[in-house]
């Protein structure tokens, strides 16, 4: 029943104290009616060189985990709890002088659309050199150099010419490179991707995640990834967590995961993917609508659209617990449903 | 999730049809765009050839998928039918009558006709509007009283999966990138358009989403009979909506067939390439080496001949001595075209196929 995953076994032996390590986290935005609390504990650690990706519906909280771990909410006004630690440091303490240190420097950062991270009124190497510069304090013609490489580093053809643009004029594929390239030029431990090859058509993407795991080998680099799209996920997964109403329902290897999914939600997921020659039928939908944060069921969140559902889902909340060592899911039935989804 | 759009009050009318079924909705040809960089290495002297002599067609009820390398042109293609970014040259035959050419604009009411779903979600929506009023906007414009358009947005908002009693009043900003971009299709229909284009519509979704907004864009184009031009980078989705495939490869078209076809059995180097990148959802049967390697040319001084030739495992000396046309890959007609010397008979390539001379006249 279980697979056995050459990629990631021996990486999980090593016992190196975590890069990044998350628990108890809990955010809520400002709503009509109080405080609408979009993540609601998430227990997430992540040793170094490791890649974990993050999967899940639309609106769980993802990309709002993802600015956690790099203190952006407090300028959102959002209420954070729990702890987030990276590398040891304990990011809710650190100043906001401190956090845009670590930002950039120790981590860095590929957002979901990279037009909310490049500003349009400067050239793209003056971006990446200035912020080279801010963090290094290398002087601006060591910057523009560097820069320069990087941009061989994530194959951006013409380089010379494309530092000099500004992004407007580049496409949304070379603008993709171009932000893995900022996000790289500090050398960070730790890199956090929002869905960073959405952008790119396969045969670009296939080598951006063969650069990033090549990255990720050469460097050590760990790497927090959020993707929608499962096959992004099994080329470079290490492990993967998916997410559910702010919450992690599935944690395991790549291959515990992708194949043997335990939680209903992750399962359904799996089978809403288009694959092959899928035309006219209708496609393979969860039913029911995404879950209004505001107003959880008591229980287990997914029971409202969960076909394995039981009395006792709506009554108690599913903790995580382990299926197979190393794979754990929040569900109270998970063990009970058969081991391998259904083709 | 099933929409019924018949039951939806839509306060602009259909826009009529004027050429009959048979009549294409869309016939693009000969488009081309230059952009001049204002300054650069090369002092002013810059020209990138985004879209270069792009010519498609889109039939009635349609679904033409786009594809190809990043920064091939795609949006800006897009961007030229739609009339956002005037080409400069090339004309658009909508529905029989001309729709713009460099020259002449479009005007009132076929301003509607064509409208597009950009691929930057984010920036896209008007951060100072609640979804009622974004989605109100467009009808407002086009005459239709406050109160009916506010109406119908909720109702729109309800048709693409956002409840409007919990999303009527948000922000933009208050949104997660799946739900944005729900509100940027819900914008597109408010004002009934004919064609709608949709620029990587679904990249920001989550697979569960994915699979609602391509069912609600099949209900859509079979309830309203819409046509759509529909821009991805993901192949699965394409197969899945697309009845015709256009691939494109620095600003040109390099093979363009039926979506069975085409998935069947691509002609085109490129395509192939294309078709081998995809990931498999399969943790053990990851890709060790990019089907295709090097540096994408630079749109700026595009290799002569073949484009693609840079980069072609088939590359010979015939490729770069001039440009492979788009030509008809078979005798019945079935549409499948692609612009390779390796796939054209007698073009003196290694790898042509030998054709009977009496076949190779009728496909000439
Ligand atoms: N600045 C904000 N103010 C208020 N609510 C917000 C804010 N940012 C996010 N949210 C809400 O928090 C929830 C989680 O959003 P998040 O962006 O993390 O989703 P996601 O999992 O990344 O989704 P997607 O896959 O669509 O990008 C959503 O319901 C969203 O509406
Ligand atoms: N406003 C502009 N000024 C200068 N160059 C531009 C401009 N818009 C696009 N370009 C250039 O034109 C070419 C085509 O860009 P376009 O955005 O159409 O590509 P695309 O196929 O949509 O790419 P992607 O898949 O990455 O979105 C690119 O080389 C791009 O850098
Ligand atoms: S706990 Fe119950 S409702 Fe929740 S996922 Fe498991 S079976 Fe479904
Ligand atoms: S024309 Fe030549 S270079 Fe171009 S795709 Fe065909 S074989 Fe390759
Ligand atoms: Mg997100
Ligand atoms: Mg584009």
């Amino acid at each position: 029943m279980n697979i056995h995953d050459p990629l990631s076994a021996s990486a999980r032996a090593g016992a190196s104290a975590p890069i990044l390590d998350i628990s108890g986290l809990a955010v809520a935005y400002r709503g009509g009616a109080g405080w609408t609390q979009v993540v609601r504990g998430v227990e997430l650690s992540l040793d170094p060189g490791r890649c974990l990706v993050l999967l899940g519906e639309s609106g769980s909280g993802k990309s709002v985990t993802l600015r956690a771990i790099v203190g952006l909410l407090r300028e959102e006004g959002a209420k954070v709890e729990g702890r987030v630690r990276v590398g040891g440091q304990d990011v809710t303490s650190l100043t906001s002088a401190e956090l845009l240190r670590m930002r950039g420097g120790r981590v860095g950062f590929i957002f979901q659309e990279p037009m909310t991270a490049l500003d349009p009124v400067f050239r793209i190497g003056h971006q990446i050199a200035e912020t080279i510069v801010q963090h290094r304090g290398v002087s601006w013609r060591e910057a523009m150099a560097k820069a320069r490489e990087l941009f061989d580093l994530v194959q951006i053809p013409s380089a010379e010419r494309r530092l000099q643009a500004y992004p407007n004029e580049l496409s949304g594929g070379l603008r993709q490179r171009a932000m893995i390239a900022m996000a790289m030029s500090c050398e960070p431990e730790l890199l956090l991707a929002d869905e960073p090859t959405t952008a790119l058509d396969a045969t670009v993407q296939i080598q951006v995640l063969l650069l990033l795991r090549e990255i990720q080998k050469e460097r050590g680099t760990a790497m927090v990834f959020v993707t929608h799209d499962l096959g992004v996920a099994a080329e470079i997964a290490d492990e993967v967590a998916v997410m559910y109403a702010g919450r992690i329902v599935e944690h395991g290897d790549a291959g515990q995961v992708l194949l043997n999914p335990a939680h209903p939600y992750t399962r359904a997921l799996t089978n809403c993917v288009v694959q092959g020659s899928y035309r006219d039928r209708r496609l393979g939908e969860l039913t029911g609508s995404p879950p209004d944060v505001s107003r959880l069921p008591p229980g287990c969140s997914f029971a409202p659209r969960c076909i394995s559902r039981a009395d006792d889902c709506l009554r108690t909340e599913p903790a995580r617990r382990d299926m197979a060592p190393g794979h754990d899911v929040a569900c109270l039935h998970a063990g009970s449903l058969s081991a391998s989804r259904p083709d | 999730m099933t929409v019924d759009f018949s039951r939806m009050q839509a306060p602009l009318p259909l826009i009529e049809d004027h050429g009959g079924p048979q009549q294409p909705l869309l016939i693009a040809s000969g488009l081309r765009k230059e952009f001049r960089l204002s300054d650069g290495l090369f002092g002013g002297r810059t020209v990138v050839h985004a879209v270069d002599d792009l010519s498609l067609t889109v039939g009635k009820g349609e679904t033409v998928g786009i594809v190809g390398e990043s920064g091939c042109g795609k949006s800006t293609a897009a961007r030229l039918i739609a009339g956002i970014t005037p080409a400069d040259d090339g004309e658009i035959i909508f529905d029989g009558e001309s729709f713009w050419t460099p020259r002449a604009r479009i005007d009132g009411e076929r301003r509607r006709a064509i409208q597009m779903v950009f691929q930057d979600s984010a920036s896209s929506l008007n951060p100072r509007m609640t979804l009622t009023e974004t989605l109100a906007f467009g009808p407002r414009a086009h005459g239709v009283s406050t109160e009916k358009a506010r109406a119908y947005a909720r109702d729109l908002l309800g048709a693409v999966g956002l409840p409007p009693a919990r999303f009527a009043e948000r922000y933009p900003i208050q949104l997660s990138g799946g739900q944005r971009q729900r509100v940027n299709i819900a914008r597109a229909l408010a004002i009934r358009p004919r064609l709608l284009i949709l620029d990587e519509p679904v990249s920001a979704l989550d697979k569960s989403v994915e699979a609602q907004v391509l069912n609600l864009l099949v209900d859509l184009r079979d309830q309203l009979g819409l046509s759509y031009l529909f821009i991805s980078h993901d192949l699965n989705v394409v197969r899945y909506i697309a009845d015709r495939v256009v691939v494109m490869y620095l600003g040109q078209i390099v093979e363009e067939a039926s979506s069975a076809d085409i998935f069947a059995a691509p002609r085109h180097p490129y395509t192939r390439a294309l078709f081998a990148s995809k990931p498999s959802p399969d943790p053990r049967k990851r890709v060790s080496a990019p089907p295709l390697t090097g540096d994408p040319p630079d749109p700026v001084n595009p290799p002569s001949g073949c484009r693609f030739r840079t980069r072609c495992p088939i590359a010979e000396s015939v490729c770069a001595a001039s440009r492979p046309p788009l030509a008809a890959m078979d005798v019945g007609g079935t549409g499948h075209r692609a612009a390779c010397w390796a796939a054209l008979p007698g073009s003196g390539h290694s790898l042509s196929p030998r054709v009977p001379a009496s076949v190779l006249g009728s496909v000439q």
